[in-house]
């Protein structure tokens, strides 16, 4: 047990902060997300410097455009972009989900052809589980994907898809044997979003902002060798796309709960100080901060020996949601009459918070998860 | 950064589990006068874990000695281990150090003005950071293992350092943490097995999703736990703030998940033959010794906010 940097990643992390510096321009630091990450060029441009610059797919293999570099470094990047508050890249369900289950279940040919794409943004991806009747219950999926020769017709619709309205490409799952008993009749797919017979609709959120969409699907050609894994495997490779949303990403948003720790201490400061109550609560959410950091970095030294993320990572996105929603509204309490402002970081985040305990699998799901799988409990569902 | 348990550090926390259960298990007789077995325990070489090999220690850390003091938590181990090595041990000189590790000398710390089983300790870190001759009236406390006593008035300040005091305090969560887990263990045990309407009650949402809230709760306290020790262990800049959040966390995620494991446990978690009640009132006490969440929460903000400037 060693907390401090190898001198190697003592030379990552400055190296990392001294290109944050130089490259990162001041007024895009700490922007809020959301939608105004797509309103310029910015994002994707961001995201290719990033690429470029080696930052992007840390962890992935060299052949494929990642830096072939041990986790550690990773965590060492979201840290140190937290600090910076640098925007993120742009193509989270890429890096998170798609990219990590095509090197799990994808052809040599699926590999080369979209890994290193996905690291310089060149592709953006979503992801298109959830159904009008399938949101919890993924295995519920009825998105048909019905064999013709060497193409799958796929018909459909899938919802709560987000950035599918700048999308190239999907993860897609669906239906392709009615007959089969449950799980067995699913099959996985990545389809081009830009083939003839989808259409998406953006869907407005809470917080104003369509970043989610609808996306229908109508007699789209999609060709076979385009299947991850086997056709009728589709749950299966979801399982490991689920696992890398909900595992792999816990530095990812630990390092944004981070910034916004970092500016509800900077309010406390401003505006609660002599506030006993504020004071404690505050404190709280640093405490609890910090126990998700550790808690990361226990998952990832579990992960470096065993090559399986430790058991305690499945707690990490349940109480970071948590977290980032009482987090936020404390920021917006503590603001007074300036936190029902519309202007502000605040009042977009707090809004925003309230989707974290429905996306990536809800709370409830994510605590019966808990219950039957890590610690055993009687399966009655 | 590495922040995994070595091997060596792993098979440490197995031999502790393992010696513990034999000795102190589940159902033996509370109520009757417990052994600490301190002679058995200065051979394993636990008393001097920390100790340097000169002094007759094994030249380990304090992480090490919090995995036995989890894994002491788990068990309810009885004796002033807690005491003597988590709040005294690291204000000794060489010769105390070394009769520490070799079991002729227990120990105990005033706290709060309380001194933790002084009438069984040999000798007591007084207010004052200088030693004291053991001995007084003790008065029972909220955990019938760990009676506590007042030294004479006046003996000064409270322990001598704000490492040891960062000490004191990551031994409390680390105990904490093993509380916590076996509760939860014992939880997860009885609603697998006992039934109501045709069921094992731990398929109800209502039950099983209190468990995993302990859960949740007992992963973040034990990463606050390892990460305090390991400050401690290190003298990190970050020992006091660290060693403040573990035990404020660990001892109200401890005290909770005796709550919901009496409650999961229906009647028989609320009757005094089952040893759940056991376990709450230890976290009752790592609750309220020292200082408590609120206090130490009031540090942090001190630390992380600054100072409050009154309005
Ligand atoms: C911001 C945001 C982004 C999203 N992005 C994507 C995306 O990119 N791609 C995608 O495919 N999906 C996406 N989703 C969809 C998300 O995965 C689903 O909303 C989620 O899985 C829940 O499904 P549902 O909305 O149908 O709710 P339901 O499943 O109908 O749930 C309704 C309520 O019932 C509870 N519930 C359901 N089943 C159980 C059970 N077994 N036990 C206890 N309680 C239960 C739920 O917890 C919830 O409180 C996104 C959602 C949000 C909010």
């Amino acid at each position: 047990m060693n907390l401090r940097d190898t001198p190697e990643e003592a030379a990552f992390r400055a190296e990392l902060r001294t290109w944050l510096d130089e490259n990162l321009p001041e007024e895009r630091r700490g922007r809020r997300g959301g939608e105004q990450r797509f309103g310029d060029d910015f994002g994707r441009d961001w995201s290719r410097k990033l690429y470029e610059a080696g930052y992007a797919g840390l962890t992935w293999p060299k052949e494929y455009g990642g830096a072939g570099a041990p986790y550690s470094f990773q965590a060492i990047f979201y840290e140190e972009m937290a600090r910076a508050q640098a925007p993120s890249h742009v193509g989270v369900i890429g890096l998170g989900m798609a990219g990590p289950t095509i090197m799990a279940h994808g052809t040599e040919e699926q590999k080369q052809a979209h890994l290193s794409k996905i690291l310089s943004a060149e592709e953006i991806w979503c992801q298109g589980f959830s159904e009008p009747g399938a949101g919890s219950d993924l295995a519920a999926a009825r998105t048909r994907m019905e064999r013709r020769g060497d193409v799958f017709l796929v018909n459909g619709q899938k919802v709560w898809s987000s950035f599918a309205h700048i999308a190239d490409w999907c993860i897609l799952i669906g239906l392709s044997d009615p007959e089969a008993p449950r799980y067995k009749g699913l099959s996985y797919m990545i389809v081009d979003m830009h083939s003839p017979g989808v259409e998406v609709r953006p869907l407005r959120q809470i917080t104003g902002e369509a970043e989610f969409n609808e996306i229908f699907f109508t007699d789209v050609e999609v060709p076979a060798e385009n299947l991850l894994a086997e056709e009728g495997q589709g749950w299966q490779v979801a399982m490991t796309t689920l696992l890398h949303e909900r595992g792999t990403l816990g530095f990812a948003l630990t390092a944004a709960l981070e910034v916004g720790v970092d500016r509800l201490i900077e309010v406390a400061r401003e505006r609660a100080n002599g506030d006993a109550v504020a004071r404690d609560r505050v404190a709280q959410e640093w405490i609890e901060l910090q126990a998700l950091r550790y808690t990361n970095y226990r998952s990832l030294g579990t992960y470096q020996r065993t090559g399986i993320p430790g058991p305690e990572g499945s707690a990490i996105k349940l109480r970071w949601s948590e977290q980032n929603q009482r987090m936020t509204k404390l920021g917006r309490e503590l603001l007074g009459a300036e936190g029902i402002l519309d202007d502000g970081w605040w009042h977009y985040q707090q809004l925003r918070s309230r989707g974290n305990t429905i996306e990536a699998g809800t709370s409830e799901v994510l605590r019966n998860i808990v219950a039957e799988r890590v610690l055993g409990l009687p399966k009655g569902r | 950064m590495d922040f995994a348990l070595t091997e060596e550090q792993q098979e440490l926390k197995s031999a502790a589990r393992a010696w513990l259960s034999e000795r102190y298990p589940l159902d033996r007789d509370f109520d009757a006068p417990q052994d600490d077995r301190w002679a058995e325990l200065a051979e394993l070489g636990w008393l001097g874990v920390s100790v340097s090999e000169e002094e007759g220690g094994v030249g380990l850390g304090f992480v090490e000695e919090a995995l036995i003091l989890e894994e002491m938590g788990y068990a309810l181990y009885p004796g002033p281990y807690l005491a003597t090595v988590g709040f005294a041990l690291a204000t000794l000189g060489p010769e105390e150090r070394a009769a520490v590790a070799a079991g002729t000398t227990k120990w105990s710390a005033e706290i709060d003005g309380l001194v933790p089983w002084l009438g069984s300790v040999d000798e007591v870190v007084g207010m004052d950071g200088a030693a004291h001759d053991a001995g007084g009236e003790e008065v029972a406390t909220v955990d019938p293992d760990r009676p506590a006593g007042r030294l004479a008035p006046g003996d000064g300040t409270s322990l001598a350092g704000s490492r040891d005091v960062a000490r004191a305090r990551a031994a409390m969560a680390a105990e904490a943490v093993g509380i916590a887990q076996r509760v939860l263990e014992l939880a997860i045990a009885h609603v697998s097995t006992r039934e109501q309407f045709g069921k094992p009650v731990g398929v109800y949402q209502a039950v099983a999703h209190q468990l995993s809230d302990t859960y949740a709760d007992l992963e973040l306290a034990r990463s606050l736990a390892y990460w305090a020790a390991w400050c401690v262990a290190e003298n990190d800049d970050q020992a006091a703030v660290a060693a403040a959040a573990a035990k404020a966390f660990a001892a109200e995620a401890a005290v909770t998940a005796c709550e919901r494991s009496i409650q999961v446990h229906g009647g028989t978690g609320f009757t005094w033959e089952h040893p759940l009640h056991r376990f709450y009132k230890r976290a009752l006490w790592l609750h309220g010794t020292g200082s408590r969440p609120t206090a130490l929460r009031a540090e942090i903000a001190d630390a992380v906010i600054g100072a409050p400037v009154p309005a």
